[in-house]
Protein backbone atom coordinates (compact mmCIF):
# COMPACT_ATOMS: atom_id res chain seq x y z
CA UNK A 1 0.00 0.00 0.00
CA UNK A 2 2.73 1.99 0.64
CA UNK A 3 4.18 1.96 -2.98
CA UNK A 4 0.82 3.78 -3.83
CA UNK A 5 0.85 6.55 -2.46
CA UNK A 6 3.12 10.07 -2.03
CA UNK A 7 3.05 11.51 1.85
CA UNK A 8 3.56 14.95 2.09
CA UNK A 9 4.03 16.24 5.53
CA UNK A 10 5.96 19.90 5.50
CA UNK A 11 5.96 23.25 7.25
CA UNK A 12 7.44 26.24 5.88
CA UNK A 13 7.12 29.73 7.35
CA UNK A 14 6.09 31.91 4.61
CA UNK A 15 5.93 36.09 4.05
CA UNK A 16 3.18 36.57 2.32
CA UNK A 17 1.27 40.71 1.57
CA UNK A 18 -0.25 39.79 5.08
CA UNK A 19 2.12 39.33 7.14
CA UNK A 20 4.18 36.05 8.29
CA UNK A 21 1.87 33.00 7.33
CA UNK A 22 2.72 29.03 8.88
CA UNK A 23 2.50 26.27 6.17
CA UNK A 24 1.65 23.10 7.34
CA UNK A 25 0.63 20.53 5.30
CA UNK A 26 -0.05 17.04 6.00
CA UNK A 27 -1.62 14.97 3.39
CA UNK A 28 -1.76 11.51 1.10
CA UNK A 29 -1.85 11.63 -2.42
CA UNK A 30 -2.68 8.20 -4.33
CA UNK A 31 -0.42 7.64 -7.47
CA UNK A 32 -1.81 7.75 -10.93
CA UNK A 33 -5.05 10.25 -9.40
CA UNK A 34 -5.76 13.71 -10.72
CA UNK A 35 -5.89 15.92 -7.63
CA UNK A 36 -6.34 19.67 -7.46
CA UNK A 37 -5.28 21.98 -5.10
CA UNK A 38 -7.57 24.47 -4.52
CA UNK A 39 -7.58 28.33 -2.60
CA UNK A 40 -7.53 31.78 -2.33
CA UNK A 41 -4.26 33.17 -4.03
CA UNK A 42 -1.90 33.74 -1.13
CA UNK A 43 -3.20 30.43 0.74
CA UNK A 44 0.48 28.19 0.13
CA UNK A 45 -1.09 25.95 -3.15
CA UNK A 46 2.04 27.43 -5.21
CA UNK A 47 4.66 26.68 -2.57
CA UNK A 48 3.60 23.82 -1.63
CA UNK A 49 3.89 22.46 -5.65
CA UNK A 50 7.10 24.11 -5.77
CA UNK A 51 8.26 22.40 -2.81
CA UNK A 52 7.09 18.77 -4.11
CA UNK A 53 8.89 19.47 -7.39
CA UNK A 54 11.90 20.54 -5.18
CA UNK A 55 11.95 24.33 -6.20
CA UNK A 56 11.39 25.43 -2.56
CA UNK A 57 12.69 23.91 0.36
CA UNK A 58 10.58 23.37 3.16
CA UNK A 59 11.93 24.20 6.52
CA UNK A 60 10.46 20.88 8.36
CA UNK A 61 9.24 17.61 7.52
CA UNK A 62 8.98 14.90 4.86
CA UNK A 63 7.95 14.08 1.31
CA UNK A 64 7.86 10.50 0.35
CA UNK A 65 7.17 8.90 -3.63
CA UNK A 66 6.17 5.60 -2.93
CA UNK A 67 9.31 4.21 -1.44
CA UNK A 68 11.56 7.02 -2.40
CA UNK A 69 12.31 9.93 0.03
CA UNK A 70 12.51 12.97 -2.09
CA UNK A 71 12.62 15.61 0.89
CA UNK A 72 13.40 14.33 4.99
CA UNK A 73 14.53 16.78 7.14
CA UNK A 74 15.90 15.04 9.99
CA UNK A 75 17.57 12.62 7.56
CA UNK A 76 18.63 15.50 5.76
CA UNK A 77 17.84 14.40 2.49
CA UNK A 78 16.85 16.88 -0.13
CA UNK A 79 16.52 15.75 -3.90
CA UNK A 80 17.17 18.40 -6.25
CA UNK A 81 14.62 18.93 -9.15
CA UNK A 82 16.53 17.18 -11.48
CA UNK A 83 16.67 13.93 -9.62
CA UNK A 84 12.72 13.69 -9.08
CA UNK A 85 11.12 12.72 -12.25
CA UNK A 86 8.46 15.46 -12.85
CA UNK A 87 7.08 17.52 -15.04
CA UNK A 88 6.04 21.44 -14.34
CA UNK A 89 3.99 23.62 -16.17
CA UNK A 90 4.40 27.28 -15.26
CA UNK A 91 1.38 29.59 -15.28
CA UNK A 92 3.46 31.58 -17.61
CA UNK A 93 4.47 28.79 -19.67
CA UNK A 94 8.32 29.32 -19.70
CA UNK A 95 8.71 27.87 -22.93
CA UNK A 96 12.67 28.70 -23.90
CA UNK A 97 12.67 31.62 -26.69
CA UNK A 98 15.63 30.14 -28.38
CA UNK A 99 14.15 26.85 -29.51
CA UNK A 100 11.41 25.91 -31.83
CA UNK A 101 8.45 24.22 -30.36
CA UNK A 102 10.15 21.25 -31.56
CA UNK A 103 13.60 21.81 -29.57
CA UNK A 104 11.21 23.06 -26.45
CA UNK A 105 9.41 19.66 -26.48
CA UNK A 106 12.48 17.51 -27.04
CA UNK A 107 14.68 19.15 -24.56
CA UNK A 108 13.65 17.33 -21.67
CA UNK A 109 14.24 13.98 -22.82
CA UNK A 110 17.39 12.07 -21.34
CA UNK A 111 17.15 10.38 -24.73
CA UNK A 112 16.48 11.29 -27.86
CA UNK A 113 12.84 10.04 -29.24
CA UNK A 114 11.94 12.23 -32.22
CA UNK A 115 8.83 9.64 -32.50
CA UNK A 116 7.63 10.25 -28.48
CA UNK A 117 8.13 14.58 -29.49
CA UNK A 118 6.32 14.05 -32.85
CA UNK A 119 3.32 11.96 -31.49
CA UNK A 120 2.95 14.64 -28.44
CA UNK A 121 3.40 17.13 -31.35
CA UNK A 122 -0.04 15.37 -32.70
CA UNK A 123 -1.38 14.82 -29.89
CA UNK A 124 -1.83 18.49 -28.68
CA UNK A 125 -2.58 19.74 -32.41
CA UNK A 126 0.78 21.13 -32.58
CA UNK A 127 2.55 19.73 -35.75
CA UNK A 128 2.59 22.80 -37.87
CA UNK A 129 4.40 24.90 -35.50
CA UNK A 130 7.09 22.44 -34.45
CA UNK A 131 9.83 24.71 -36.69
CA UNK A 132 8.30 28.34 -35.17
CA UNK A 133 9.14 29.70 -32.06
CA UNK A 134 7.45 29.97 -28.78
CA UNK A 135 6.91 34.07 -29.37
CA UNK A 136 4.79 32.70 -32.72
CA UNK A 137 2.13 31.46 -30.58
CA UNK A 138 -1.09 32.55 -28.95
CA UNK A 139 -1.38 31.62 -24.85
CA UNK A 140 -3.05 28.55 -25.32
CA UNK A 141 -1.01 27.26 -27.96
CA UNK A 142 2.03 28.23 -25.69
CA UNK A 143 0.23 25.88 -22.68
CA UNK A 144 0.05 23.32 -25.24
CA UNK A 145 3.32 23.16 -25.81
CA UNK A 146 4.58 23.55 -21.90
CA UNK A 147 2.33 20.48 -21.32
CA UNK A 148 3.72 18.24 -24.16
CA UNK A 149 7.18 19.37 -22.70
CA UNK A 150 6.31 18.14 -19.95
CA UNK A 151 4.92 15.01 -20.36
CA UNK A 152 7.76 14.45 -23.42
CA UNK A 153 9.85 13.38 -20.45
CA UNK A 154 7.56 10.53 -19.27
CA UNK A 155 7.14 12.12 -15.70
CA UNK A 156 5.90 10.09 -12.98
CA UNK A 157 4.40 13.14 -11.77
CA UNK A 158 3.11 15.95 -13.48
CA UNK A 159 2.76 19.93 -11.36
CA UNK A 160 0.70 22.09 -13.18
CA UNK A 161 0.81 25.65 -11.70
CA UNK A 162 -2.35 27.57 -12.26
CA UNK A 163 -1.78 26.64 -15.64
CA UNK A 164 -5.20 27.79 -17.13
CA UNK A 165 -5.34 31.54 -15.16
CA UNK A 166 -3.63 33.15 -17.79
CA UNK A 167 -5.92 32.52 -20.60
CA UNK A 168 -9.48 33.25 -21.98
CA UNK A 169 -12.20 31.18 -20.64
CA UNK A 170 -12.62 29.79 -24.06
CA UNK A 171 -9.33 28.32 -24.20
CA UNK A 172 -9.73 27.23 -20.80
CA UNK A 173 -12.27 24.87 -21.57
CA UNK A 174 -10.10 23.51 -24.35
CA UNK A 175 -6.90 22.61 -22.66
CA UNK A 176 -8.98 21.57 -19.83
CA UNK A 177 -9.53 18.51 -22.27
CA UNK A 178 -6.30 18.75 -22.95
CA UNK A 179 -4.89 18.25 -19.31
CA UNK A 180 -7.92 15.45 -18.55
CA UNK A 181 -5.79 13.67 -22.11
CA UNK A 182 -2.08 14.40 -20.12
CA UNK A 183 -3.09 12.64 -17.56
CA UNK A 184 -4.92 9.98 -19.38
CA UNK A 185 -1.73 9.59 -21.85
CA UNK A 186 0.78 9.25 -18.79
CA UNK A 187 -1.27 8.04 -16.03
CA UNK A 188 1.13 10.62 -14.53
CA UNK A 189 0.09 11.56 -10.93
CA UNK A 190 -1.04 14.73 -11.32
CA UNK A 191 -1.44 17.79 -8.93
CA UNK A 192 -2.99 21.29 -10.41
CA UNK A 193 -3.62 24.65 -8.49
CA UNK A 194 -6.13 26.39 -9.08
CA UNK A 195 -8.18 28.71 -7.61
CA UNK A 196 -11.22 28.14 -10.19
CA UNK A 197 -14.58 26.15 -9.32
CA UNK A 198 -15.44 25.13 -12.86
CA UNK A 199 -11.43 23.69 -13.02
CA UNK A 200 -12.18 21.62 -9.87
CA UNK A 201 -15.05 20.11 -11.00
CA UNK A 202 -14.07 19.59 -14.46
CA UNK A 203 -10.84 18.03 -13.63
CA UNK A 204 -10.72 16.73 -9.94
CA UNK A 205 -10.83 13.22 -8.86
CA UNK A 206 -9.74 14.60 -5.73
CA UNK A 207 -9.66 17.96 -3.93
CA UNK A 208 -7.46 19.46 -1.54
CA UNK A 209 -9.21 22.75 -0.09
CA UNK A 210 -5.97 24.79 1.50
CA UNK A 211 -6.54 28.13 3.15
CA UNK A 212 -4.19 30.08 4.60
CA UNK A 213 -1.33 27.58 4.38
CA UNK A 214 -3.48 24.80 6.13
CA UNK A 215 -5.74 21.79 4.42
CA UNK A 216 -9.40 22.40 5.52
CA UNK A 217 -11.17 19.97 2.88
CA UNK A 218 -9.96 16.54 1.74
CA UNK A 219 -12.08 14.82 -0.81
CA UNK A 220 -14.47 14.25 -3.84
CA UNK A 221 -15.45 17.79 -5.33
CA UNK A 222 -18.86 17.16 -4.45
CA UNK A 223 -17.96 16.20 -0.74
CA UNK A 224 -16.22 19.74 -0.46
CA UNK A 225 -17.92 22.32 -2.10
CA UNK A 226 -21.34 21.00 -2.10
CA UNK A 227 -23.54 20.60 0.91
CA UNK A 228 -25.38 17.35 0.95
CA UNK A 229 -28.34 18.31 2.61
CA UNK A 230 -29.37 20.14 -0.46
CA UNK A 231 -30.86 17.56 -2.80
CA UNK A 232 -31.57 20.25 -5.39
CA UNK A 233 -32.76 19.04 -9.21
CA UNK A 234 -30.33 21.88 -10.87
CA UNK A 235 -27.32 23.56 -8.87
CA UNK A 236 -25.38 26.61 -10.29
CA UNK A 237 -22.46 28.21 -8.28
CA UNK A 238 -21.46 31.80 -9.21
CA UNK A 239 -20.32 35.33 -8.07
CA UNK A 240 -23.07 38.13 -7.47
CA UNK A 241 -22.14 40.55 -9.95
CA UNK A 242 -25.31 42.92 -8.74
CA UNK A 243 -27.94 43.22 -6.38
CA UNK A 244 -31.05 45.38 -7.58
CA UNK A 245 -34.16 46.11 -5.43
CA UNK A 246 -37.29 45.15 -6.75
CA UNK A 247 -40.79 45.94 -5.66
CA UNK A 248 -40.85 43.20 -2.74
CA UNK A 249 -38.12 41.21 -4.04
CA UNK A 250 -33.99 41.66 -5.18
CA UNK A 251 -32.89 40.43 -8.56
CA UNK A 252 -29.29 39.00 -8.13
CA UNK A 253 -26.89 39.03 -11.55
CA UNK A 254 -24.76 36.08 -11.13
CA UNK A 255 -21.81 35.27 -13.27
CA UNK A 256 -20.79 31.62 -13.46
CA UNK A 257 -17.81 29.75 -13.56
CA UNK A 258 -18.67 29.73 -17.24
CA UNK A 259 -18.70 33.18 -17.33
CA UNK A 260 -22.42 32.23 -18.16
CA UNK A 261 -24.67 35.37 -16.92
CA UNK A 262 -27.73 34.23 -14.64
CA UNK A 263 -30.12 36.25 -13.24
CA UNK A 264 -32.36 35.26 -10.22
CA UNK A 265 -34.69 36.49 -8.03
CA UNK A 266 -34.15 36.55 -4.16
CA UNK A 267 -36.51 37.86 -1.25
CA UNK A 268 -35.30 39.68 1.71
CA UNK A 269 -34.62 36.64 3.85
CA UNK A 270 -32.18 35.25 1.78
CA UNK A 271 -30.28 38.48 0.69
CA UNK A 272 -29.41 39.66 4.30
CA UNK A 273 -26.10 38.23 4.33
CA UNK A 274 -25.13 38.41 0.60
CA UNK A 275 -22.99 41.29 -0.67
CA UNK A 276 -21.95 41.63 -4.16
CA UNK A 277 -19.07 39.27 -4.79
CA UNK A 278 -20.00 36.68 -3.04
CA UNK A 279 -19.88 33.11 -4.33
CA UNK A 280 -22.80 31.58 -4.09
CA UNK A 281 -24.86 28.53 -5.10
CA UNK A 282 -28.80 28.70 -7.02
CA UNK A 283 -30.04 25.25 -7.45
CA UNK A 284 -33.75 24.55 -7.36
CA UNK A 285 -35.79 21.61 -6.37
CA UNK A 286 -39.44 22.15 -6.28
CA UNK A 287 -39.76 21.23 -10.06
CA UNK A 288 -37.86 19.29 -12.52
CA UNK A 289 -36.09 21.49 -15.24
CA UNK A 290 -37.03 22.10 -18.42
CA UNK A 291 -33.96 20.96 -20.39
CA UNK A 292 -33.67 22.21 -24.82
CA UNK A 293 -30.59 21.23 -26.54
CA UNK A 294 -28.47 24.66 -27.89
CA UNK A 295 -27.90 24.72 -31.39
CA UNK A 296 -24.34 25.76 -32.34
CA UNK B 1 55.36 43.70 -45.31
CA UNK B 2 55.91 44.17 -41.45
CA UNK B 3 56.00 48.19 -41.12
CA UNK B 4 56.07 49.44 -37.83
CA UNK B 5 52.85 50.88 -38.33
CA UNK B 6 50.92 47.37 -39.35
CA UNK B 7 53.29 45.49 -36.16
CA UNK B 8 51.86 47.86 -33.62
CA UNK B 9 48.06 47.36 -35.18
CA UNK B 10 48.80 43.79 -34.91
CA UNK B 11 50.07 43.59 -31.82
CA UNK B 12 46.52 45.98 -30.70
CA UNK B 13 44.65 43.58 -32.15
CA UNK B 14 46.35 40.42 -30.79
CA UNK B 15 46.19 42.08 -27.15
CA UNK B 16 42.36 42.79 -27.89
CA UNK B 17 41.48 39.62 -29.09
CA UNK B 18 43.16 37.68 -26.36
CA UNK B 19 42.07 39.57 -23.59
CA UNK B 20 38.27 39.72 -25.04
CA UNK B 21 38.51 35.48 -24.83
CA UNK B 22 40.16 34.88 -21.88
CA UNK B 23 37.41 37.45 -20.67
CA UNK B 24 34.69 35.82 -21.57
CA UNK B 25 35.73 32.27 -20.43
CA UNK B 26 36.54 34.12 -16.90
CA UNK B 27 33.73 36.66 -17.43
CA UNK B 28 30.58 33.69 -17.43
CA UNK B 29 31.14 32.06 -14.07
CA UNK B 30 31.89 35.61 -12.48
CA UNK B 31 28.74 37.24 -14.08
CA UNK B 32 26.29 33.80 -13.24
CA UNK B 33 28.19 34.36 -9.44
CA UNK B 34 27.12 38.12 -9.06
CA UNK B 35 23.53 37.34 -11.15
CA UNK B 36 22.48 34.72 -9.27
CA UNK B 37 24.22 34.01 -5.85
CA UNK B 38 22.75 34.33 -2.73
CA UNK B 39 26.48 35.14 -1.04
CA UNK B 40 26.09 37.36 1.65
CA UNK B 41 29.44 39.53 0.51
CA UNK B 42 28.59 39.81 -2.79
CA UNK B 43 29.18 44.03 -2.85
CA UNK B 44 32.10 43.15 -1.87
CA UNK B 45 32.67 41.20 -4.95
CA UNK B 46 30.43 43.28 -6.99
CA UNK B 47 32.72 46.12 -6.05
CA UNK B 48 35.95 44.70 -6.96
CA UNK B 49 34.51 43.89 -10.17
CA UNK B 50 33.53 47.58 -10.73
CA UNK B 51 37.06 49.10 -9.41
CA UNK B 52 38.51 49.59 -12.52
CA UNK B 53 35.53 51.93 -13.59
CA UNK B 54 36.54 54.47 -11.41
CA UNK B 55 40.02 53.79 -10.41
CA UNK B 56 42.73 55.40 -12.49
CA UNK B 57 44.75 53.12 -14.35
CA UNK B 58 47.70 54.40 -12.85
CA UNK B 59 46.67 52.70 -9.58
CA UNK B 60 46.12 49.35 -10.68
CA UNK B 61 48.81 49.55 -13.57
CA UNK B 62 51.08 50.46 -9.85
CA UNK B 63 49.65 47.37 -8.42
CA UNK B 64 50.23 45.20 -10.97
CA UNK B 65 54.22 46.44 -11.70
CA UNK B 66 54.57 45.73 -7.72
CA UNK B 67 53.25 42.60 -8.34
CA UNK B 68 55.16 41.93 -10.67
CA UNK B 69 58.23 42.62 -9.38
CA UNK B 70 60.89 39.97 -8.23
CA UNK B 71 60.92 41.79 -5.01
CA UNK B 72 57.53 40.53 -3.73
CA UNK B 73 56.27 36.99 -3.29
CA UNK B 74 54.03 36.49 -6.43
CA UNK B 75 57.11 38.04 -9.00
CA UNK B 76 59.99 35.97 -6.96
CA UNK B 77 57.68 32.99 -7.25
CA UNK B 78 57.28 33.27 -10.76
CA UNK B 79 60.72 34.90 -11.45
CA UNK B 80 62.28 31.67 -9.36
CA UNK B 81 59.80 29.14 -10.07
CA UNK B 82 59.04 29.53 -13.93
CA UNK B 83 61.80 31.93 -14.95
CA UNK B 84 58.65 34.23 -16.04
CA UNK B 85 59.33 38.12 -15.72
CA UNK B 86 56.16 40.01 -16.59
CA UNK B 87 56.74 43.61 -16.41
CA UNK B 88 57.26 45.30 -19.84
CA UNK B 89 56.42 42.02 -21.57
CA UNK B 90 53.09 41.26 -24.13
CA UNK B 91 52.21 38.56 -21.38
CA UNK B 92 52.56 41.22 -18.65
CA UNK B 93 50.18 43.61 -20.67
CA UNK B 94 47.93 40.87 -21.64
CA UNK B 95 46.90 40.36 -17.38
CA UNK B 96 47.32 43.74 -16.85
CA UNK B 97 44.72 44.15 -19.55
CA UNK B 98 42.64 41.12 -18.81
CA UNK B 99 42.24 42.91 -14.97
CA UNK B 100 41.38 46.39 -16.16
CA UNK B 101 38.53 45.11 -18.40
CA UNK B 102 36.56 43.50 -16.33
CA UNK B 103 33.47 45.27 -15.72
CA UNK B 104 33.42 45.76 -19.50
CA UNK B 105 32.63 41.77 -19.88
CA UNK B 106 31.37 41.11 -16.60
CA UNK B 107 28.62 44.18 -16.06
CA UNK B 108 26.84 43.26 -19.51
CA UNK B 109 26.28 39.94 -18.83
CA UNK B 110 25.05 40.10 -15.29
CA UNK B 111 22.82 42.39 -16.39
CA UNK B 112 21.66 39.82 -19.17
CA UNK B 113 21.40 37.10 -16.35
CA UNK B 114 19.54 38.76 -13.82
CA UNK B 115 17.13 39.91 -16.80
CA UNK B 116 15.86 36.58 -18.03
CA UNK B 117 12.91 35.06 -15.90
CA UNK B 118 13.81 32.76 -13.00
CA UNK B 119 10.67 30.30 -14.07
CA UNK B 120 13.42 29.26 -17.55
CA UNK B 121 15.80 28.80 -15.46
CA UNK B 122 13.42 26.15 -13.20
CA UNK B 123 11.73 24.71 -16.33
CA UNK B 124 15.24 23.46 -17.28
CA UNK B 125 15.78 22.08 -13.89
CA UNK B 126 12.26 20.43 -13.76
CA UNK B 127 13.10 18.69 -17.25
CA UNK B 128 16.09 16.89 -15.53
CA UNK B 129 19.10 19.67 -16.88
CA UNK B 130 21.93 20.45 -14.57
CA UNK B 131 22.99 24.02 -13.99
CA UNK B 132 25.61 23.98 -16.56
CA UNK B 133 23.76 22.29 -19.14
CA UNK B 134 20.59 25.37 -18.01
CA UNK B 135 23.63 28.10 -18.39
CA UNK B 136 24.94 27.15 -22.09
CA UNK B 137 21.19 25.70 -23.67
CA UNK B 138 18.97 28.17 -22.06
CA UNK B 139 20.69 31.20 -20.22
CA UNK B 140 23.49 32.22 -22.74
CA UNK B 141 21.21 31.60 -26.03
CA UNK B 142 19.14 34.02 -24.62
CA UNK B 143 21.02 37.12 -23.49
CA UNK B 144 22.88 37.27 -27.10
CA UNK B 145 22.27 40.90 -27.25
CA UNK B 146 24.40 41.46 -23.40
CA UNK B 147 26.50 38.88 -25.16
CA UNK B 148 27.46 40.98 -28.04
CA UNK B 149 27.73 43.95 -26.16
CA UNK B 150 30.09 42.21 -23.67
CA UNK B 151 33.05 41.03 -25.88
CA UNK B 152 31.99 44.66 -28.28
CA UNK B 153 32.53 46.46 -25.47
CA UNK B 154 35.83 44.44 -24.23
CA UNK B 155 37.12 44.42 -27.54
CA UNK B 156 37.36 48.48 -27.89
CA UNK B 157 37.79 49.14 -24.72
CA UNK B 158 40.99 46.99 -24.38
CA UNK B 159 41.76 48.60 -28.34
CA UNK B 160 41.73 52.01 -26.14
CA UNK B 161 43.83 51.17 -23.62
CA UNK B 162 46.88 53.76 -22.70
CA UNK B 163 47.26 54.47 -19.12
CA UNK B 164 47.81 50.81 -17.83
CA UNK B 165 49.86 49.42 -20.56
CA UNK B 166 52.23 52.35 -20.40
CA UNK B 167 52.73 51.73 -16.64
CA UNK B 168 53.19 48.23 -16.77
CA UNK B 169 54.07 47.04 -20.34
CA UNK B 170 56.18 50.91 -21.18
CA UNK B 171 56.75 51.13 -25.25
CA UNK B 172 58.62 48.38 -26.87
CA UNK B 173 58.15 47.61 -30.30
CA UNK B 174 56.52 44.39 -31.59
CA UNK B 175 56.08 43.97 -27.49
CA UNK B 176 54.00 46.40 -25.81
CA UNK B 177 53.81 48.92 -27.97
CA UNK B 178 50.55 49.24 -29.02
CA UNK B 179 48.13 51.70 -30.60
CA UNK B 180 47.32 54.14 -28.49
CA UNK B 181 50.97 54.14 -26.49
CA UNK B 182 51.95 54.80 -30.72
CA UNK B 183 50.50 57.85 -30.61
CA UNK B 184 51.73 59.46 -27.49
CA UNK B 185 55.42 58.41 -28.97
CA UNK B 186 54.82 59.67 -32.56
CA UNK B 187 53.56 63.13 -31.05
CA UNK B 188 56.08 63.04 -28.72
CA UNK B 189 58.60 63.14 -31.42
CA UNK B 190 56.58 65.29 -33.68
CA UNK B 191 55.98 62.98 -36.05
CA UNK B 192 51.70 64.58 -36.57
CA UNK B 193 51.60 62.31 -39.89
CA UNK B 194 52.09 58.63 -38.08
CA UNK B 195 50.24 59.88 -35.00
CA UNK B 196 47.51 61.38 -37.04
CA UNK B 197 47.35 58.01 -38.55
CA UNK B 198 47.18 55.72 -35.22
CA UNK B 199 44.66 58.00 -34.62
CA UNK B 200 42.41 58.33 -37.36
CA UNK B 201 42.30 54.07 -37.23
CA UNK B 202 41.51 53.87 -33.49
CA UNK B 203 38.64 56.32 -34.11
CA UNK B 204 37.17 54.16 -37.17
CA UNK B 205 37.64 50.66 -35.60
CA UNK B 206 35.86 52.28 -31.91
CA UNK B 207 33.20 54.25 -34.30
CA UNK B 208 32.52 51.00 -35.99
CA UNK B 209 32.35 48.92 -33.03
CA UNK B 210 29.55 51.21 -30.91
CA UNK B 211 27.40 51.66 -33.88
CA UNK B 212 27.17 48.10 -34.21
CA UNK B 213 26.19 47.20 -30.50
CA UNK B 214 23.82 50.28 -30.72
CA UNK B 215 22.32 48.72 -33.72
CA UNK B 216 22.23 45.17 -32.15
CA UNK B 217 20.53 46.65 -28.60
CA UNK B 218 17.76 48.53 -30.63
CA UNK B 219 16.90 45.41 -32.70
CA UNK B 220 16.53 43.67 -29.59
CA UNK B 221 13.11 44.18 -27.78
CA UNK B 222 13.07 44.02 -24.39
CA UNK B 223 12.38 40.77 -22.66
CA UNK B 224 8.92 39.20 -23.46
CA UNK B 225 7.36 36.44 -21.47
CA UNK B 226 7.18 33.23 -23.60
Amino acid sequence: MENDVITIDVQKELISASGRMQLNISTVVPMGELVVLFGESGAGKTTLLRMIAGLTKPDKGFIKVGNSVWFDSKKGINKSPQERNIGFVFQDYALFPNMTIFGNVAYGQNRRDEALVNKLLAKFGLTEFAARKPDKLSGGQKQRVALARALARKPDFLLLDEPLSALDSSIRTSLQNEILKAHSITNATTLLVSHDLTEVFRLAQKVIKIENGKITGTGKPDDIFLNNSISGKVQITGNIVKIQKQDTFYLLTVVTGMNQIVKVTAFENEIHDLAEGDKIMVFSKAFNPLIMKVQN
Amino acid sequence: MSTPFTETLILTAKLAIYTTVILLVIGMPISYFLAFSRFRFKPVVEALVSMPLVLPPSVIGYYILVAYSPNYWFGSFLSDVFDVHLAFSFEGILIASVVFSVPFMVQPLTNGLRGIPVNLREASYTLGKSKAETFFRVLIPNIKPSLITAIALTFAHCIGEFGIILMVGGNIPGETRVASIAIYDEVQGLNFDMANRYALTLFLISFVILTLIYTINRRSKTWKMM
